[in-house]
């Protein structure tokens, strides 16, 4: 069966995130930027049901600037089979992006779609879901185990009260949470072979979708710093603070 | 404790933009190399250098490896970590497509190998060693012999050693006894080598030692050594591992740093000989050694850019977190983070500015070896092979003699935390350490340098890399910023320096070797440090013009001239002084006698 697998380019976790000094959002200029991290687990995903026989075809969607073919490349390293990248320079928000992807699984017709629960930039959560609801496909959202059967998945998704079990009807859109693998080190003869694979680049016009952002941003400001702690003497007077002065409880 | 991150943007600056990727992969055989494909590499190579060799450097460094029974462990965690390098193909980098290797050119292999060295040097050793032994074996081997060992080796399921030294046989090879008795198709080996690196180890199946040894009537001296291949396990004609032969890990040594890499005495021959294959001709083994030296040495001095990047790393992670004392000038306010205080800063421009001109010469020497191999005009080969003949040395015996400086300054900002091991600043400084010395001390580099590269050929290709380097005032001149002006100066004077020292040599070492050799180390770090500044001034320069483009990375390429300037007026003026030592000081060197020590 063909899996789609969705991968967003953003800035690299290890990177100090800094905002813009007009405040209208963060810098990415030069910044280092990798695979969403919940992405990648996505695409190990889709390799070891490869490399199990269950997947015939991996194909690998990303949507956004030019870059974003080096990410796509890298989940060809890992495995992915091609590439299909949805090239525009506008912010792309979790509805357009939602659009999007549905008219490529329309033109694709996978059996699957994986996608990374969130992205760590904006921490949206809601591509997947979305996706599911256009499509009218079943879903199972932060998945950590999938077994595909047939015409059907049985998956673990990790819940707010711990584990639930969902058998579900193919084809289907699944997230990954981050205990579903490990992904693996990208191979050097892999990086290699990514090179060659066939990388498709469509506009959302010829799609037909509008990206136009439907959200506007305000401002985009620093956290405030945290200020000096203060040692209190009992529990008491710590839920007297919590109660009065943070008035949390 | 902070953690390594590969300095990429130094990397790819150097490596595009200084050096020169695209002269390399114009070349023939190098056509699907282009800058993406080397930023994936370097991507990669980075993540796992992070993830998998960083963690394991302290830990080697305090476990160390390990000897019971003739069996040598490494440290927890490197057999794995060496099958996933193994597994993740890193090991056959630069190696020949035909047995399993990517053929990256070096200006690709060099700066991934300078991030697995600053993740974990002790580690790096063993597939830089194996690396020696495929170039030595893809040279020098008999058709079978390649057939029989290169793909493993390659891959890395086979490491490789080099056996040179022998308790009496250091930096005179002359003097190595192993003999080595013909018996059929094959030799028996029996003698002592020590100092070998990674000599046994539990990481690979199995271990092939390139060893040097003599015949029963070959002539004394150096022209009397010829080269074995000595496999741990032999090789069956099918490929498979057949015997323990009879080769030993009878102690490992106590070491002042690189800890976690084994350092062994090995015992050949203790019961019926071990079962040596004779590489090439009789007699000729030093001459093969070479290829493998000369190509460890640039190894070696990528591993000294490498520990001082990491002790870099180390130090700033320090200096921005550590609160001590105020501003200077100020009575009142804030601690602030020593960062602030002059003195640091200038220790931190101090090892930056340094770290990013040896990358610079060891990136352009790896440039000029790649040329040297695959440019398509004979004059031009012959041209770099010059050079990279008199790079190699300079690469070798400066980046690592600046290195242990380097690591020493990184322990100098952590002030008496940098002291205690528990910091973790130490262990740079003790792995630097070796750097200076294996592969050929800096006085056999500095030997090598003034006697077979610049005294043999008069000075001329010294000279040719002289004139580029005065080439390089006009265009400053016409960057035309404010900055430059100072820095073409400086310039000046060092290279005026540089070509007198020459000049001095080229003239000194016919009449008098003795004198010569007595300033041959100052000359080659007279070499490095105006390579050096030359390189600098034009990253600097380079950095100019980009910012001028409001899209480039202003902060990376602001930083950039900084440096240079920096390195113009703090380090360069170093070479006068070093011209100066070379020109006159030989004399004083032996004024005394031996015995009047």
């Amino acid at each position: 069966m063909k899996v789609l697998v969705t991968v967003k380019r953003v800035i690299d976790p290890y990177v100090k995130v800094r905002v813009k000094s007009d405040g209208s959002g963060v810098e990415t200029a030069n910044v280092k930027m990798t695979m969403n991290p919940f992405c990648e687990i996505a695409v190990e995903q889709a390799v070891r049901m490869k490399e199990a026989g269950v997947v015939s075809e991996i194909v690998v969607v990303s949507i956004g600037v030019q870059q974003c073919q080096e990410t796509l490349r890298t989940a060809m390293a890992m495995g992915a089979d091609r590439g299909i990248l949805v090239e525009t320079g506008a912010d792309v928000q979790p509805l357009a992006v939602a659009k999007v992807l549905k008219q490529i699984v329309e033109k694709e017709q996978p059996k699957l779609v994986i996608m990374g629960k969130q992205a760590i930039d904006d921490d949206s959560n809601q591509c997947g879901q979305t996706l599911a609801a256009l499509l009218n496909w079943p879903q199972a959202a932060f998945t950590s185990n999938i077994v595909v059967n047939g015409d059907s998945a049985d998956v673990t998704r990790e819940i707010d009260g711990g584990l639930e079990k969902l058998t579900l009807k193919l084809p289907a859109v699944m997230t990954t949470d981050l205990r579903l693998n490990e992904p693996r080190y990208v191979t050097l003869p892999n990086i290699m072979k990514a090179k060659k694979k066939p990388l498709e680049v469509v506009k959302p016009d010829a799609l037909g979708v509008d990206v136009t952002p439907r959200l506007k941003v305000l401002k985009v400001q620093e956290p405030p710093k945290r200020s000096t702690g203060v040692k209190v003497a009992d529990v008491a007077e710590l839920v007297a603070k919590l109660k009065n002065e943070a008035r949390v409880i | 404790m902070s953690t390594y991150t590969a300095p990429l943007k130094d990397m790819q600056f150097v490596i595009r933009e200084l050096v020169g990727l695209e002269e390399v992969t114009a070349l023939p055989g190098w056509g699907e190399v282009n800058a993406e494909l080397v930023d994936a590499v370097l991507g990669e190579a980075a993540k796992f250098a992070q993830e998998v060799l960083d963690p394991l450097n302290r830990s080697g460094d305090q476990q160390g490896a390990r000897l019971a029974d003739g069996k040598v462990t490494a440290p927890d965690g490197f057999a794995q970590a060496y099958q996933q390098f193994v597994a993740a193909g890193w090991n056959g980098l630069g190696g020949q497509t035909a047995y399993g290797g990517q053929g990256l050119p070096h200006i690709v292999s060099m700066p991934v190998q300078e991030i697995w060295n600053s993740a974990n040097m002790a580690f790096c050793l063993c597939p830089m060693l194996t690396s020696g032994v495929v170039e030595a074996m893809r040279v020098h081997g008999s058709p079978e012999q390649q057939q029989q060992y290169l793909a493993k080796l390659t891959s890395g399921e086979w490491a490789g050693t080099m056996n040179l030294t022998e308790p009496q046989a250091g930096s005179d090879l002359s003097a190595v006894r192993t003999r080595a008795t013909p018996e059929g198709d094959h030799y028996r080996l029996r003698g002592t080598k020590i100092f070998i690196t990674w000599g046994e180890q539990d990481m690979s199946e199995n271990i092939v030692h390139l060893v040097l040894a003599r015949t029963p009537d070959a002539p004394e001296g150096v022209k009397g050594i010829s080269l074995f291949i000595v496999p741990k396990f032999l090789v069956n004609p099918d490929g498979t591992l057949g015997e323990r032969n009879d080769v030993k890990c009878v102690s490992i040594e106590h070491k002042l740093g690189i800890h976690a890499s084994p350092t062994c005495v090995l015992s050949y021959g203790e019961g019926k000989g071990a079962i040596g294959y004779l590489v090439g001709e009789e007699n000729r083994g030093l001459e093969y050694m070479f290829t493998m030296m000369n190509h460890a040495r640039l190894g070696v001095g990528v591993e000294g850019v490498a520990v001082a990047e990491r002790a870099y790393q180390h130090a700033l992670d320090y200096a921005k977190t550590r609160v001590q004392g105020r501003e200077i000038g100020q009575r009142s306010g804030d601690r602030v983070t020593i960062i602030h205080h002059p003195d640091v800063r200038r220790m931190l421009m101090m090892m930056r500015a340094q770290i990013e001109a040896m990358r610079a010469l060891s990136y352009l020497a790896a440039a000029a070896l790649d040329k040297s191999k695959h440019h398509p005009d004979e004059r031009e080969r012959g041209r770099q092979q010059a050079l990279i003949d008199l790079l190699t040395p300079i690469v070798k015996g400066w980046c690592t003699e600046q290195a242990v400086e380097i690591a020493s300054t990184g322990i100098q900002v952590h002030g008496g935390m940098g002291f205690v091991e528990e910091t973790g600043a130490a262990q740079y400084l003790r792995d630097a350490r070796i750097t200076t010395i294996y592969e050929g001390t800096t006085g056999i580099q500095a030997n090598d340098l003034v006697g077979r590269k610049v005294a043999f050929e008069k000075g001329a290709t010294a000279l040719a890399v002289i004139e580029d380097m005065r080439r390089l005032d006009a265009r400053l001149a016409q960057a035309g910023a404010a900055e430059f002006t100072a820095m073409r100066e400086s310039l000046k004077e060092a290279v005026d320096g540089l070509e007198q020292a020459t000049r001095w040599l080229v003239e000194t070492y016919p009449k008098n070797a003795k004198a010569a050799a007595g300033v041959s180390v100052p000359y080659l770090k007279l070499f490095g440090t105006v390579a050096g500044g030359w390189l600098m001034a034009r990253a600097g320069m380079l950095a100019h013009e980009k910012l001028s483009d409001p899209e480039a990375d202003h902060e990376f390429y602001k930083a950039k001239v900084a440096t240079a300037r920096f390195y113009s007026e703090h380090v360069l003026p170093n070479a006068l002084l070093l011209a100066r030592e070379v020109s006159s000081g030989a004399d004083s060197v032996l004024a005394l006698d031996a015995a009047d020590f």
